[in-house]
């Protein structure tokens, strides 16, 4: 392992995302408007994107560091997702007077994470970066201090993930005894020659890894945090956390089960496939009962990891394909999701009882129209994007044989659209209780508002650009 | 020379004890000190194994583990000390402001 200069072309993106995050750190000091601070981190998003879209193919620091395609789609969906939670959190933390720079920094820091997660091609990058992203995000769930919610929020994410990640690391210590090696292109090609395949030690080590992914993305069983922490947490992070850090986890879960263990499909898919189905059932039927929005919400974004985990099982290119097409399109509808329910934000009492939403085509009818949009999406009903992610995983789980999990997930998306159409029911063919209060109507959110809209309607109306991107990208995977 | 299987079961037991503490415990400090040892328990695997196979790896990620443990503790204790603030208890089952 030795050091080379033009290895840091590879990782410019980080690079320029860790350095400037540290200097705005340090110039953070000397800010005292935090809206400067928030349109700085923007741009560090804004040139990190520009980088990473330009960012050579190939292995870097001895196979430490994958820069391919796949990594950059992700990388994508991850900036996208930092740049609109920068847009939608001034107004939220300035109405509860707890706007400090911190808070965009640890968000550029959690970013960060994800894209070494993404880009990883040994198991230690890839811890370092989960562990970089785990201990931003669980200070950013308890970032309202003085908010005994946000506390208990972050307790709770901390004692979860810090178990979570325990179990990771035992699975990659029986990897790396097995193997001898850590990096993932190496533990294929071990696990390839079939001489280890069937050692109950490697069982053991796919089981540690299945439970450690399952507690990242929120998959039942390994979900009981998540609708406390999703509730608890300032409605920013929620929008950030389920999202990205899912996201993230989808990103390693490819590249560990489809591209390290591929010689273990059998094994580990079995295993996924019991995840995937109870997920489903657990996050759709568990959703059902919900009065509060956020925590409705919380318990769709299990029900939607259920879903992504359809195209890992696949095990092959054109799952992953769906998978990280499906992550894409879910960024933008969960965030706008969010993004609602921030902006209907009644001057930091918050929003979030869903008989809030009661007759808001009314009072708010642009918003309310939103509102729906998002939710049709997200019970996959066309033409939103919701469906064309659905149906490119349906599509890939039939092609690769697994017919009974796609029939499984048409039955609870069916369950699903009675939460997801309530939520309308309520916003169209109820009468105002009260007239919504919002004294400051944030523009910077009403754009992400615009943009995740635009998303949401353009890519269920043309799919085929972002399709056959994600088709590209996942080529790096075998099958 | 001490076998291998022999830090391999040691490192079983430890990490089996740390996650019985976690899940019996109800005390926030002490259910964390049961991940620390959990990943102590990773720390020995580790550790016998790059012996065992002559490769440097294994201790490079030791050292790894050992910082970034030495964080998460850091950013924990805070994130507890946070809760105390509000509500002067540590023990996991009477901080449940929410459903569950």
């Amino acid at each position: 392992m030795n050091f080379q200069m033009s290895d840091m072309a590879y990782i410019l993106p980080e690079t320029i995302m860790a350095v400037c995050a540290m200097l705005l750190l340090v110039a953070d000091l000397v800010i005292h408007d935090k809206k400067v601070t928030a349109w700085l981190s923007l741009a560090i998003v804004g040139a990190t994107m520009a980088f990473t879209m330009s960012v050579p193919v190939g292995t870097a620091f001895s196979g430490m560091v994958v820069s391919d395609r796949y990594a950059t789609f992700f990388k994508m969906v991850f900036l996208i997702n930092a740049a609109l939670t920068i847009l939608v959190s001034g107004a939220y933390f300035s109405a509860r007077k707890e706007e400090h720079g911190e808070y965009y920094i640890l968000m550029l820091f959690a970013t960060l994470g994800m894209m070494m997660m993404a880009s990883s091609g040994d198991l230690m990058s890839l811890y370092l970066g989960l562990e970089l992203m785990a201990l931003s995000t669980y200070v950013l769930a308890g970032f309202l201090r003085r908010d005994i919610k946000s506390n208990e929020a972050s307790v709770k994410y901390f004692m979860l993930g810090a178990f979570s990640s325990a179990f990771l690391l035992y699975g990659i210590s029986l990897i790396y005894g097995l193997t001898g090696t850590t990096q993932l292109a190496g533990i294929a090609k071990m696990l390839g020659e079939g001489t280890i395949t069937g050692n109950p030690v490697l069982l053991a080590a796919i089981v540690m890894f299945v439970v450690a992914f399952g507690f990242k993305v929120a998959a039942a069983p390994f979900h009981m945090w998540a609708p406390d922490v999703y509730e608890g947490a300032p409605t920013p992070v929620t929008a950030f956390m389920s999202v990205g850090p899912k996201a993230a986890g989808f990103a390693v879960m490819a590249r560990v089960f489809v591209a390290a263990f591929a010689s273990e499909l059998a094994g580990w898919s079995a295993l996924l496939a019991m995840l995937a189905v109870l997920t489903m059932a657990v996050g759709n039927i568990m959703a059902l009962g919900q009065t509060n929005i956020k925590r409705m919400l919380a318990y769709s974004s299990i029900a939607h990891a259920g879903y992504a985990l359809i195209g890992v099982i696949a095990g092959t290119a054109q799952g992953v394909a769906a998978m990280m097409n499906y992550m894409m399109i879910y960024a933008f509808m969960n965030f706008g999701a969010f993004a609602v329910i921030i902006l209907l934000d009644r001057n930091g009492t918050g929003f979030d009882g869903l008989d809030d939403f009661r007759g808001l085509s009314k009072t708010r009818p642009g918003i309310a129209f939103i509102m729906l949009l998002f939710m049709f999406s997200l019970a996959g009903i066309p033409p939103t994007a919701g469906f064309i992610g659905k149906f490119y995983l349906f599509t890939a789980a039939v092609n690769s044989g697994h017919v009974y999990i796609v029939i499984a997930a048409a039955i609870f998306s069916a369950i699903s659209a009675y939460f997801y159409l309530r939520v309308v029911r309520l916003m169209y063919m109820e009468a105002p209780d009260s007239e919504i209060m919002c004294a400051c109507e944030p523009v910077r959110v009403k754009i992400v508002l615009a943009v995740t809209a635009a998303a949401v309607v353009l890519i269920g109306l043309f799919p085929d650009a972002l399709v056959s991107l994600a088709r590209g990208s996942a080529s790096v995977f075998r099958g | 020379m001490v076998p291998v299987t022999w830090y391999m079961a040691l490192s079983a037991a430890v990490f089996a004890i740390g996650v019985f503490g976690f899940v019996t415990r109800r005390n926030v400090i002490i259910m964390f000190m049961s991940v620390e040892l959990m990943l102590n328990a990773v720390n020995i695997n580790l550790v016998a194994m790059s012996h065992y196979l002559e490769d440097i790896r294994g201790q490079i990620m030791v050292f790894f583990i050992k910082a970034v443990a030495a964080a998460e503790a850091a950013i924990g204790l805070a994130i507890i000390i946070a809760l105390f603030r509000n509500k002067p208890t540590a023990h996991i089952d009477e901080i449940k402001e929410m459903g569950g």
